[in-house]
């Protein structure tokens, strides 16, 4: 009947229902991602683009339908057994931990000593080590290392967020507006990080900077109301009539 | 990876703890006469609450009213195997059911009741002391954890279990010794606990064990779960979403603080011969908080302090004013928490540490050596965890 028992897809989502209140934030969605694909969610402000992000990892339950991601139901995981599991999410807001330094910060997210006892008898190794250097470098903030999170710019602490995912290394990330609220030339290069590292795992972004989808996309899903409205390539999706109405138009 | 950073303050941690050893190995004994010594004593076995509470509160941010009710847990574990030890049918013959604890006889129970059994080996009884308290912190942490009760609610709930507990103990006579506890303790296996020879070696038992679980504190606070527990504090959430499991570690830090809480309780009891409901309530719940508060709850030295200073303040206080000192205690809480949040540890990295280095390079300078600026680095106050 689905889809998915033809294809194995990375990411298969199917009737997909949440409400607050009687509202239906999120209304019998199916969406399917496949392995390294770069798919963009498009739509309106309150489309549910977020609240989609927040059930595929954990953080809002989801009243109806399943997320099939590599074999496992992520709706009866906890938040930190998703994140096990292989998913990575970057936050809207940077969330980064203000007290530890940025060396730490990347130090936490590496997927390894994640359990009580783990974490108590885990000792750095140079693979780890060389991990977040490498990181970093990456992120611009190889002269950093030592600061303390709190005293960055906003800016850096996106870098750092961004950078913590990589450490962390998901084989599927997803990406709420990353470069919202950014100056032009931080802008950029948020952008080429991007770029950087959404190589080798699917990736699931919300953006509105046209130009940036257009760049990156694979594949572009429309939402509104909660549902898809219309999905396909970026051209497909731009000479949609319905499209054209509800977001593009204005 | 060993950074300036975490070497100046693995230095410092190190010094600090040197000279707390040298203050309660030393200093304290060769200054005091038994009498005071075995005060300082009771001051110290309060201090392994307030280091439980300094991992708990101060980093794992739960913050617990009931702590009492571990200290008393792990000193009635070792009580109940005293009192055996002294209930022996000849040392009881007059009672109409010799061998039993006397309390038992006066509130005519006429057999050892079952969960008694266990505590006629001294070995189970030390296991117990630390399993005891932290498998009931297990199931208070799991039934709270796991469905995220937290902040004021949690302390509420404590405050709540130390009531219970009190009035359970209190209610229980039979059982439990009652109001007045499990008295008149006497010897362990054999050794009399009460001539002053014995009450010094237990000081420094006491002190050598209060020591080493600062080592253990240390320990944990310096691995990767220390780190995870200052991520933890107000970012919860984000841990998550980092792949921890936050209620398991909150579980951990409240099961550890309740072990440390009994081992303090049972060094209590071996020291003073008796332990009784006055130490599981709220009030002593609350007064163990503010030991930690005073101290500055980010640091496990200073928790030591601060049970040392606040007890003394209150053993000359009470004296003079005994019906004051309870509203003096809220008092000096309040102030503490608004205008001191990170205690004595807070003012002395903001005000001493920086001077350290200065003072270091003027006795340098005087005695002619070159003076060395090696770690001017002055701590930040926002950052003063004690690392
Ligand atoms: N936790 C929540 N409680 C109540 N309503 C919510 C909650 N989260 C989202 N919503 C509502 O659901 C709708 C979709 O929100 P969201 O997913 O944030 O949209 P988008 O990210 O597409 O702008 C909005 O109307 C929003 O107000
Ligand atoms: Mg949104």
């Amino acid at each position: 009947m689905h889809a998915s028992k033809d294809k194995d897809f990375a990411l298969a989502i199917e009737g997909l229902t949440v409400s607050f209140d009687g509202f239906k934030a999120v209304d019998d969605l199916s969406l399917y991602v496949d392995d390294n694909e770069i798919r963009v969610i498009i739509g309106p402000n309150g489309a549910g683009k977020t609240t989609v992000l927040d059930l595929i990892c954990g953080r809002t339950k989801a009243d109806a339908g399943s997320i099939v991601f590599k074999g496992k139901d992520l709706t009866k995981m906890k938040e930190n057994q998703i994140v096990q599991a292989g998913v990575g999410r970057f936050f809207q807001n940077p969330s980064v931990y203000e007290d530890l330094t940025v060396y730490e910060n990347l130090e936490l997210s590496y997927p390894r000593g994640r359990s009580v006892f783990g974490s108590l008898f885990f000792r750095p190794d140079a693979a780890l080590v060389e991990r977040v250097t490498a990181v970093a470098e990456t992120i611009f903030l190889a002269d950093h290392l030592q600061d303390i999170a709190g005293e960055l710019s906003h800016g850096q602490k996106q870098w750092l967020e961004i950078g913590m995912l990589l450490v962390q290394d998901p084989a599927l990330m997803m990406l709420d507006e990353p470069v919202a609220g950014m100056s032009v030339s931080e802008r950029r290069q948020t952008a080429e990080l991007l770029h950087q590292i959404i190589q080798d795992r699917s990736v699931i972004v919300v953006e509105h900077d046209m130009s940036f989808v257009a760049d990156i996309a694979h594949r572009v899903t429309v939402m509104h109301q909660g549902s898809v409205l219309s999905e396909g390539s970026m051209q497909h999706v731009q000479s949609d009539a319905r499209v054209k109405e509800v977001y593009l138009g204005h | 990876m060993t950074t300036p950073q975490t070497a100046t303050a693995e230095r410092s941690f190190w010094i600090g703890f040197t000279i707390l050893a040298a203050l309660i190995l030393l200093v304290l004994p060769l200054m005091l006469d038994v009498f005071r010594l075995n005060l300082v004593g009771r001051y110290l076995t309060y201090a392994f609450v307030a280091v439980g509470l300094v991992l708990c509160w101060g980093y794992g941010g739960i913050l617990s009213l009931g702590q009492g009710v571990f200290f008393g847990l792990g000193g009635y574990c070792l009580a109940m195997f005293l009192k055996l030890e002294s209930s022996t049918p000849e040392a009881t013959a007059i009672q109409s059911t010799p061998g039993i604890p006397d309390f038992m006889d006066w509130n005519q129970i006429t057999a050892l009741p079952w969960f008694w059994e266990p505590f006629k080996s001294l070995p189970v009884a030390l296991i117990a002391i630390v399993v005891v308290p932290a498998v009931f912190a297990y199931v208070i942490g799991v039934a709270m954890f796991k469905r995220r009760v937290g902040g004021v609610y949690f302390a509420i709930i404590t405050q709540a279990i130390a009531a219970i507990m009190t009035i359970l103990i209190i209610g229980q006579q039979g059982y439990t010794g009652g109001i007045n506890g499990i008295t008149d303790l006497r010897t362990l296996l054999g050794w009399d606990i009460r001539t002053d020879s014995a009450k010094t070696i237990l000081y420094f038992v006491n002190a050598l064990l209060l020591l080493a679980t600062l080592v253990l504190a240390r320990w944990i606070l310096t691995s990767r779960l220390g780190r995870i527990l200052v991520a933890m504090r107000g970012k919860e959430d984000r841990v998550r979403f980092s792949g921890y499991s936050v209620a398991n570690f909150k579980i951990f830090v409240f099961c550890v603080a309740a072990a440390m809480s009994g081992i303090g309780g049972a060094m209590f009891t071996l020291q003073f011969g008796f332990m009784s409901p006055s130490f599981v309530g709220i009030v002593p719940s609350i007064e163990m908080v503010i030991f930690a508060a005073v101290g500055g709850r980010l640091s496990i030295l200073g928790a030591v302090y601060g049970a040392l200073i606040v007890n003394w303040a209150k053993s000359i206080f009470s004296e003079a004013f005994p019906e004051l000192w309870l509203l003096a205690m809220g008092g000096l809480f309040i102030a503490v928490v608004m205008a001191f949040p990170n205690g004595l540890a807070g003012l002395y990295s903001v005000y001493v540490a920086p001077m350290l280095p200065r003072i270091r390079a003027w006795a340098m300078s005087t005695r002619g050596l070159p003076a060395r600026d090696t770690d001017g680095q002055i701590s930040k106050p926002g950052v003063t965890h004690a690392r």
